[in-house]
């Protein structure tokens, strides 16, 4: 089956299986590889994109379902949102192994396009479906609120 | 610790052409060709004429800060400016990159930066001192005139300034030095301070390359299927419903299972689904967890090995005016990390190439070897970026890359990935062993400890492996009890024993190994005999400890920090745990509250000693990280086998992480206590558990006898 997408900004056609996730398009046909395997069920978010400027678990996507969207992955994430967030994710050098860490940068981003000034329980709610094995979550948190501080000044 | 010795083989001048071409592994050699007019002082750092340093290392990069460590002392004694330095990977090659607390190559046990210290700082010292010379050549002017800093060096008196760059082509005629000076700890401008990590930016992009983000040209992905049970095996098998499949390319049985190779990863898992499989269960562990749990318990209610012991423990424990007697139940458990184990091979007629997290790289690469019937040398193994290991990733039998190994050789020529699914990896064993302990302890009239008995059951990790000859001593593996021996509390009669246990289910060192369950067993324990003694929890550690100097000196930084005055008496409740593993020594304070019969952790104050603190981030950042495995762990984990010996979790829905709004806030302070740079990979995780159930025994009046606490208090 033909799909037509809208990839970080490119129009792609695929040639694929319907029934296959965005995940394993990425990676294997597009080798945008940034965006990782974690589980396979929507349960960790290590493959976290955004589709149409929402984020979306891309191992439970099925392309067929996805057909005309807009995809955005950690390769392009971009804007005052994107580099705020990367910034003080270096500067408080969140990532440990790091694996996580497309997924967090990707839905850090969208909490920060949607709320500029998210409170806490906004992070919470934005955030706690990316599970960081490493326990990177003191500061992811503490990225999330320097990002937003960047933002306004 | 090893020296490193300035001969030809530690150090490899780019003038000895020669010497480079046939002691530089394959990798290496590459890139020095790669790198025209590059500088390579030793197996460790190139100096590129384009002014970056690239510090070349040893050890698998898992998280834990490998780059960055090892990296900050070669760029500390060369006076380098850290925006210059980059890390890159070792190749597997054991004459250059041992560990020297292994005499392999590898990493664990929170080594990797306390063996590595002094040689890596002598790698930059040394490269340094040819620069300088260097320098002094093309200046005509004294070495001694000459300062270093921030990557320029320079000559005051003539006005002469390079950068390492401009000197690197002249620096490879350099004499290596003898012993090169390092510096003393006052002149460090990087090591002790924060830098950024050098792997920050490409993790925070996408851009990092872990082992599953390698592609080959025409490689098929592989998936597996395992026996469901531990020890069971392939009776037959159907490939047919696999390979009617679109990109299902084949089917092979290897020893460990079936393994399913399709055109892409989608196609591999479709495949896996569907091909039909016999088990033979004869051989197979069949009990359930919970009958392992009884025959485990029965043990360790009787007389075992007796790993340390001191005084009269059956008199005292008879005279004694108080006796207590607990016993802990800890499960299995899976490490799953995020990325599944993974790796990469391409056959090329008898040469072999491998990508993978290799954590113990002279292991892997001679079972590769092995198994493929190839000699060592035809193999090149690439270390590549780890999604996380937790130990997971360092196996003594090397059981992942004769998988991968048996995966390549049963389909010949060609690029073959194979992937393990989130199922693959909790159902796969290499498990923190179940564990049982019996604890008894003894107080005198006036309150005071005079006894205290622990008796522990689990199996084995190291026997069975290669590593059993080396580290099994009259039958005792230390890994299966470390922490509940040479603990810093001086009481006059103890007696630690282990029943070694045995079952198919397959176990490993999850991040701490034995201090997993003995600071929780021994500190929980501990807590209520200071309790019945009429003690506080601090104050009466603290008598207890008072020849054991780092011991004092953690806690009582970490009781200044919380303010510690008791238990306290309202909502919210406070604990307290004192840990040393590893060397580096650990205390903290949990504060907590009931939160619908659950534990509700709001906040660790830690206190860590780890000698001296080379990267002061990344010890906080581990500490940090630390506490989050081990509250998400003690809360919500465990691995079970049901009626006939299936795991009952799959996935992370039902073996589950710790999530970000679970995350207490963390306080760190780091002593320097002027000792060795000790590991901080694994110290972080034992203290925490008990710090939160002793809070939790104030708050309820009982402490978790079970782990994972959903279980114990449902
Ligand atoms: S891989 Fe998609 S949520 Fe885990
Ligand atoms: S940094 Fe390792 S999983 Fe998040």
């Amino acid at each position: 089956m033909t799909i037509s997408l809208k990839i970080n900004g490119e129009d792609r056609t695929l040639d694929v299986d319907p029934d296959t996730p965005l995940l394993w398009v990425l990676r294997d046909e597009l080798r945008l590889t940034g965006t990782k395997f974690g589980c396979g069920i929507a349960q960790c978010g290590a493959c976290t994109v955004l589709l149409n400027g929402q984020t979306r678990r891309s191992c439970v996507t099925p392309i067929g379902a996805i057909d005309g969207y807009d995809v955005e992955t950690i390769e392009a994430v971009e804007g005052p949102e994107a580099e705020a967030v990367q910034a003080a994710w270096v500067d408080l050098n969140v990532p440990q192994c790091g694996y996580c860490q497309s997924g967090q940068v990707v839905a850090a981003t969208a909490l920060l396009r949607e709320m500029p000034k998210p409170t806490d329980e906004d992070i919470d709610n934005a955030m706690a479906g990316n599970l960081c094995r490493c326990a990177t979550y003191t500061r992811i948190r503490k990225a999330i609120r320097q990002a937003s501080d960047t933002l306004e000044a | 610790m090893t020296q490193l010795t300035p001969t030809r083989r530690g150090f490899l001048t780019g003038a000895a052409g020669l010497v480079i071409a046939t002691q530089l592994p394959l990798a290496a050699r590459a890139q020095s060709a790669a790198a025209t007019g590059s500088f390579t002082p030793n197996a460790f750092v190139r100096v590129g004429t384009d002014n970056t340093i690239t510090v070349i290392i040893k050890h698998l990069e898992m998280g834990q800060g490998a780059y960055t460590g090892l990296a900050s002392c070669v760029a500390e004694e060369m006076d380098a400016d850290w925006s210059q330095v980059r890390a890159e990977n070792a190749p597997a090659d054991a004459s250059l990159y041992t560990n020297a607390a292994f005499g392999l190559q590898g990493v664990g046990g929170s080594t990797g930066l306390a063996s590595s210290y002094i040689q890596m700082r002598q790698a930059g010292a040394a490269a340094r001192g040819m620069l300088v010379s260097a320098a002094a050549r093309n200046w005509d002017v004294p070495e001694s005139e000459i300062t270093v800093e921030k990557g320029v060096v320079r000559h005051d008196a003539s006005g002469n300034s390079a950068s390492f760059g401009d000197l690197a082509e002249a620096a490879t005629e350099s004499a290596v030095p003898v012993e090169p000076p390092l510096k003393n700890e006052e002149e460090f401008t990087l090591i002790g301070q924060k830098v950024e990590r050098l792997d920050s930016m490409a993790k925070s992009t996408g851009a990092s390359d872990f082992t599953i983000d390698i592609y080959r040209d025409g490689m098929l992905t592989v998936a597996m299927r395992h026996s469901p049970k531990f020890g069971g095996k392939v009776a037959s098998f159907n490939p047919e419903p696999a390979l009617a499949i679109p990109g299902v390319e084949r089917v092979e049985q290897i020893s460990s299972g079936i393994a399913i190779y399709g055109q892409n990863t989608f196609a591999a898992l479709k495949g896996r689904e569907a091909v039909e499989i016999e088990w033979d269960d004869r051989g197979a562990e069949t009990r359930s967890s919970e009958e392992m749990v009884r025959v485990w318990t029965e043990a360790a209610r009787k007389p075992a090995a007796v790993a340390e012991e001191s005084g009269d423990l059956d008199t005292a424990l008879s005279e004694a005016a108080t006796t207590l007697e607990a016993e802990y139940v800890f499960p299995f458990l899976a490490h799953a990390p995020l990325e599944p184990l993974d790796g990469v091979i391409e056959l090329r007629d008898g040469e072999a190439e491998i990508w993978m997290g290799s954590q113990l790289q002279t292991v892997d690469h001679g079972v590769a070897a092995q198994t493929l019937g190839m000699d060592q040398g035809n193999i090149k193994l690439n270390t590549t970026l780890a999604g996380g290991s937790f130990g997971r990733r360092a196996q003594p039998g090397s059981e992942f890359m004769a998988q991968l190994a048996e995966v390549g050789k049963a389909a010949g020529n060609g690029a073959y990935k194979l992937l393990w699914t989130r199922e693959d990896d909790i159902h796969g064993g290499y498990y923190r062993p179940l564990t049982v302990h019996r604890l008894r302890g003894g107080l005198d009239a006036d309150g005071n400890i005079i006894a205290w008995d622990d008796t522990i059951a689990n199996q084995s990790i190291i026997a069975g492996s290669p590593f059993e000859e080396a580290l099994m001593q009259n039958g005792l593996d230390a890994t299966a009890y470390e922490g509940s021996t040479r603990m810093p509390y001086a009481w006059p009669n103890h007696r630690v024993s282990w029943a070694r246990m045995e079952s198919p289910v397959s176990v490993l060192w999850w991040r701490s190994v034995g201090h997993t369950h003995t600071a929780y067993a021994t500190e929980t324990f501990l807590d209520e005999l200071l309790e019945a003694g009429g003690k506080d929890p601090v104050a009466g550690r603290l008598e207890l400890i008072k020849d054991a100097p780092r011991d004092r000196g953690v806690l009582e930084r970490v009781a200044d920090m919380a303010a510690w005055s008791g238990a306290g008496t309202g909502d919210k409740r406070y604990g307290v745990a004192l840990h040393e593993s590893f060397n580096s020594y650990v205390a903290m304070v949990a504060e907590v509250s009931n939160q619908g019969g659950m534990p509700h952790v709001s906040k660790i104050w830690c206190a860590v000693d780890c000698g001296y603190a080379v990267n002061p981030d990344v010890v906080i950042a581990q500490m940090e990280g630390g506490i989050g495995f081990g509250i998400g762990t003690a809360m919500f984990n465990e691995i079970t086998l049901g009626e006939g010996g299936r795991v009952q979790q799959s996935n992370y829905d039902t073996y589950r992480m710790l999530r970000l709004n679970e995350m207490p806030e963390i306080e760190v302070s780091i002593l320097n206590t002027g000792n060795e740079p000790t590991g901080v990979g694994e110290p972080g995780v034992p203290p925490v558990a008990p710090a939160i159930a002793n809070a939790w025994r104030s708050l309820t009046g009982s402490t978790p006898r079970r782990q994972p606490f959903t279980v114990a208090l449902s």
